[in-house]
């Protein structure tokens, strides 16, 4: 039986259609997945991201016990900053890719992907050590994405607070007159905010939040948006998708997120194996398999799991891909390996027994113009 | 949703239109509303033949690649080209724009298919 998030209720009565996914039962869109990610790039949209996981960790060692599950660094990141971080397994690859919270160095919460909160609630426990507390209280939170251009004046037309957190800063403020986490974040590769609601604490009213917010947003064009947009917003961005970019498979390095794997820290689960395989990638490099962007020269849609090839042979398959509406092409994300790739470089996309031309370019496709 | 009274309809939600012994046909009111917005149709080669329950095109929407099955037997003797260039026509108005059209070697299969008031319950019972 699929989970529903406290809104289900209220994105029916907006026509929401609903898709299974990571175990809920989510809005797919509302109106047209195509209309809403326009609304994303140009206005804003409002997301229910309520089945992400909400992991906290309490207790004296905390900052500690965090920075030792992931690969980016949490010890040297200022108080109430996100950090996303890749979280390894020894062997490097990827447990989950998660957002870490740190509001102390006592208290921190890990924003995991929905399908993998269990798995890494899991995992997380079974690492403790010293004064520390883990608590799963996905269940308590009702999280909210407001993505777009428009977001912060949406936002700012709901609070009384002129300090508006920094890109990947987040504060306690109080918006609609409840009581938020209010985070710069986001998964479209827009501008936008990331509300986080307590929905056991008094005064928070979940559906009043996402009315008033969308309320608010009306003559600014924005929309409710679903899953169908996150993904192709996610994607023009080229941000990786647990499962697609990154697995139990798959380590950091080789989905390019090498930023955010810091080795010199002291120590981290998996540095070992990730300290070798970047040393083996100076040497041969041409050997190992790396996360590539790829746009169709052919008319066809690439999906995942489709084989890329190159002069016959195949080189790897497609992790993500579909229709990049902002840019008007098709493409997506491909894990190669073989040959060392340049951008230009032709490659088939074995489309239905048909071999379609496309070729490797920079990514992300899309990124935003930064406000002046 | 929309359905219309003068075309036949198959449990795979394409439509059927009847003209002699051709049959036009396309994804009904209920198929794209499902799919969403239509991003690409793969068409079939005209001159091919084909057989009922074959897969005569593809039909994209911006989350997932949907197979269209020939409700009839035939050869296909035309092919809706506009749909390379405009595939939302299906999403814009589903029964004015067919896929292809085969020229039909067993009319009977005709038989096999609903009426509008069939397909209407059809799609109510799929809808639970």
């Amino acid at each position: 039986m699929n989970k529903r998030t406290p809104l289900y209720e209220t994105q029916k009565s907006l026509g929401a259609k609903f898709i299974s996914f990571g175990g809920w039962e989510l809005p797919v869109s509302y109106s047209d997945i195509l209309k809403e990610h326009h609304a994303v790039r140009n206005n804003a949209g409002l997301f229910d991201v309520s089945h992400m996981g909400m992991i906290f960790v309490t207790g004296r060692d905390s900052l500690k016990f965090v920075d030792n599950l992931v690969t980016n660094d949490i010890s040297s990141a200022p108080c109430y900053k996100a950090v996303y971080c890749p979280m390894c397994y020894e062997n490097g690859t990827v447990v989950d890719d998660v957002l870490v919270y740190k509001i102390s160095d006592t208290r921190l919460f890990i924003v995991a992907n929905a399908s993998n909160t269990e798995k890494d609630f899991k995992w997380i426990s079974s690492h403790i050590f010293g004064d520390v507390k883990v608590e799963d209280l996905t269940s308590d939170y009702v999280l909210l994405a407001l993505q777009g251009p428009k977001s912060g004046d949406i936002i700012r037309k709901l609070t009384d607070d002129n300090d508006l957190p920094g890109f990947f800063r987040f504060k306690e403020t109080t918006i609609s007159g409840m009581n938020v986490i209010l985070s710069r974040t986001g998964y479209t590769g827009e501008d936008g905010f990331e509300l986080y609601l307590n929905i056991k604490e008094n005064g928070s009213d979940p559906v009043k939040l996402w009315n008033d917010i969308l309320n608010a947003g009306k003559d600014e064009g924005l929309l409710p948006a679903g899953l169908g947009a996150r993904d192709t917003l996610r994607l023009e961005a080229a941000l990786p998708l647990y499962g697609h970019e990154l697995s139990e498979e798959i380590t950091p390095l080789e989905a390019g997120l090498d930023r955010f794997v810091k080795f010199n820290k002291e120590n981290f689960i998996g540095k070992k194996a990730l300290v070798q395989q970047a040393e083996n990638f100076k040497v041969q490099e041409d050997l190992k398999r790396k996360i590539y962007g790829f746009e169709m020269l052919d008319r066809g849609i690439p999906r995942n799991g489709y084989e890329v090839l190159k002069h016959g042979e195949t080189i790897g398959y497609v992790t993500s891909g579909g229709p990049l509406p902002t840019l008007n092409i098709n493409g997506g994300l491909a894990l190669l390996e073989g040959e060392d790739l340049n951008f230009g470089d032709e490659v088939e996309i074995r489309v239905r027994n048909r071999d379609l031309k496309a070729k490797i370019v920079e990514i992300p496709f899309y990124k935003r113009s930064v406000k002046k | 949703m929309e359905t219309r009274p003068d075309l036949y309809y198959s449990e795979e939600h394409e439509w059927v239109r009847v003209e002699g012994d051709l049959a036009y046909i396309g994804i009904t009111d209920y198929a794209q509303d499902s799919l969403g917005s239509v991003v690409y149709v793969e068409l079939p080669s005209p001159g091919a033949r084909i057989k009922k329950g074959d897969v005569l095109g593809v039909v994209e929407s911006v989350k997932a690649a949907s197979d269209i099955f020939s409700p009839v037997s035939g050869e296909i003797v035309e092919v809706n080209e506009e749909l390379n260039d405009a595939p939302e026509l299906i999403n814009e108005d589903p029964y004015e724009n067919h896929i292809a059209v085969i020229k039909m070697e067993d009319t009977t299969e005709l038989e096999n298919l609903m009426n509008h008031t069939e397909y209407e319950e059809f799609i109510e019972k799929e809808e639970v």
